[in-house]
Parts: structure tokens; sequence; C-alpha cells
């Protein structure tokens, strides 16, 4: 628990800062981020790779292992057309794209504010396309923040689906914190599924 | 996104490689501060978003009931996979 204050700590001082105009251009520049990320996804590899149970992991790989991605994709399209009857600004189609964005909010805010231009117009297509954006930033945040907390009531599949189509790369060292390594092979699998899935199911939604 | 997957498996060669390093078991303290340094880069590109910051009030409600939801759903429908398909009946963990 105190290690996801921690991790909330540095992400507000990071929203803060930012916000403030308190940090030089250099931090601001994508690629650091991007490196950072490597650096982070080679220690994940370093971890894996010296694991001495990696054998046992490899072959612990199944068909039923499917039902992983087909919860979080299942799950997420459920929840998202029941809210679709509180959110009355959007019909249950829209909903339904801005939850097969999956934590992928880059993706999914192109996707959606460009499919839906020609039928409602560029400033309420882009608006849409903003609350993709935030959906499914906030979403990434939670399957980071989280993921402790999904573990402890939900079993040890929750950090996983919550995380969507980051699992393989963003929130997969979170997840190997949380949920051990023998996990990692079922969160990359998992992450490859429901990223292919984003802009086939984001562009059906869209056309409805 | 393939490179992330590419530099992981670059990582994983060399940590099998080098699995004899005693050094190599600890590495989760190296992996927790790394994940605090992308948190906070996270941050900052939020808050130095305009786009992102001028219409938190209205569409940022909108955004948390959808982000809140599909987080809900998912970790619900992994309970009942988990539970049904991949408890583990005594045995390790």
């Amino acid at each position: 628990m105190i290690g996801s204050i921690i991790v909330v700590g540095f992400f507000i001082l990071g929203c803060l800062l930012g916000w403030a105009g308190l940090l030089p251009d250099w931090i601001m520049d994508a690629d650091l981020s991007m490196y950072v990320l490597y650096a982070l996804m080679f220690q994940v590899g370093l971890s894996i790779g010296s694991d001495k149970k990696l054998k046992d992991i490899l072959r612990s790989i199944r068909p039923k292992l499917l039902l992983v991605p087909l919860a979080t994709i299942s799950g997420s399209l459920l929840f998202a057309a029941l809210i679709s009857l509180v959110i009355s600004r959007w019909s249950v189609f829209d909903c339904l794209a801005l939850g097969s964005g999956f934590a992928y909010y880059s993706l999914s805010s192109i996707l959606i504010t460009q499919l839906k231009e020609p039928s409602l117009g560029i400033q309420i297509a882009s608006e849409l396309g903003t609350i993709a954006l935030i959906a499914n930033i906030l979403r990434e945040i939670f399957a980071l923040l989280g993921a402790p907390i999904f573990l402890k009531y939900f079993g040890r599949l929750a950090p996983i689906c919550a995380g969507g189509a980051t699992t393989m790369d963003t929130t997969l060292p979170i997840i190997t914190r949380y949920c051990g390594n023998d996990l990692v092979f079922v969160s990359i699998f998992h992450g490859i599924l429901v990223d292919f899935s984003v802009p086939f199911l984001v562009s059906f939604f869209c056309q409805l | 996104m393939f490179t992330v997957i590419g530099i992981m498996f670059a990582g994983i060669a060399a940590g099998y490689l080098l699995r004899s390093v005693s050094i190599l078991q600890k590495i989760g303290k190296p992996i927790s501060y790394t994940i605090f340094a992308l948190l906070f880069l996270l941050g900052a590109s939020v808050g130095t978003n305009p786009q992102i910051i001028n219409n938190l009030s209205t569409l940022g409600l909108q955004a948390l009931l959808i982000a809140v939801a599909t987080t809900l759903g998912s970790v619900c429908m992994a309970k009942i996979v988990y539970h049904f398909f991949f408890e583990k009946k005594g045995g390790e963990k």
C-alpha cells in the first residue's frame, strides 16, 4: 500500500510541476519517457531471464489463457453499456467505443475523433475524442495505482484485466511486481490480443 | 510497441545468460525507482496538456465514469474467470 501511495505522489508531483510550467523542456521531450520505458522493460526482461523458474513459466501457457483477454473485453463492454444509462449526453454505442480503448488512449482517441467527424461534426467528434483520451489515460492510471487493491479483492488475474491493452508494456512492470513473474507471459499474451482488438472494436462501435 | 517487447526479450536473454550473477536477484528495487520516474513523466505530460487541463471539469466527469466502469467490469470478469478456471485447489499459491 505504501508503495502505491509513493507512486501516486510521483504522478501528482509531475502533474503539478508540469501545470505550473516549472519543468525544463528536456523533461517534456516525448522521447525521454520512451527511453525510461525502454530501461524499465530491459530491467523487467533481466528479472524474468534470471528467474530460476523460467522454464516452469513457459510450460504454463495453455489455450484456456484466451479466457483472460475475453474477460477483459466482455467486462469492459458490459459495464460501458451499463454506465451509458447514466451518461445522457452520448449514445450507448458511443460509450462502447469509449470503453473499447482498453487504456490504449493514443489510438482510441484519434480513431474516435476521425470516425465520428462525418456524423457528428468536428466539434462534437473532438469532444468525444478528448473523453476517450482522458478515460483511457485514467484507466491506465487506475491499472498502475490500483494493482495491489485489484489483486487483493479480485484475485491474481484482476491487475492484468484492469490494464487492458497496456499489459504488455507500460503496466507490465507493475503487474510483475504484484502478481509475480509466473504471470508475465499471461500478461504479455493478454496485452497483445486486447491491443489488436482496439482498432476493430472502436471502428465497429463508431459505425453503429 | 514491438520495440518495447523486443527490448524486454533482449533483457530476458541477457538475464538468462547472467542468471548466476547474484546481484540480478535484487532487480526489484531499481524496477520500483524506474516506475516512479515513469509515473512522474506521465503526470508531467498530463499537467502540460492544455487540451486536458482546460476541459477537465466538463469532459473529465464523463471520462471518469467510463474509466471506472470499464476497469470495474474487467476486474469483476477477472474474478469470475479466475475463480472458475485458474484457482488451484490446494497446492502451491
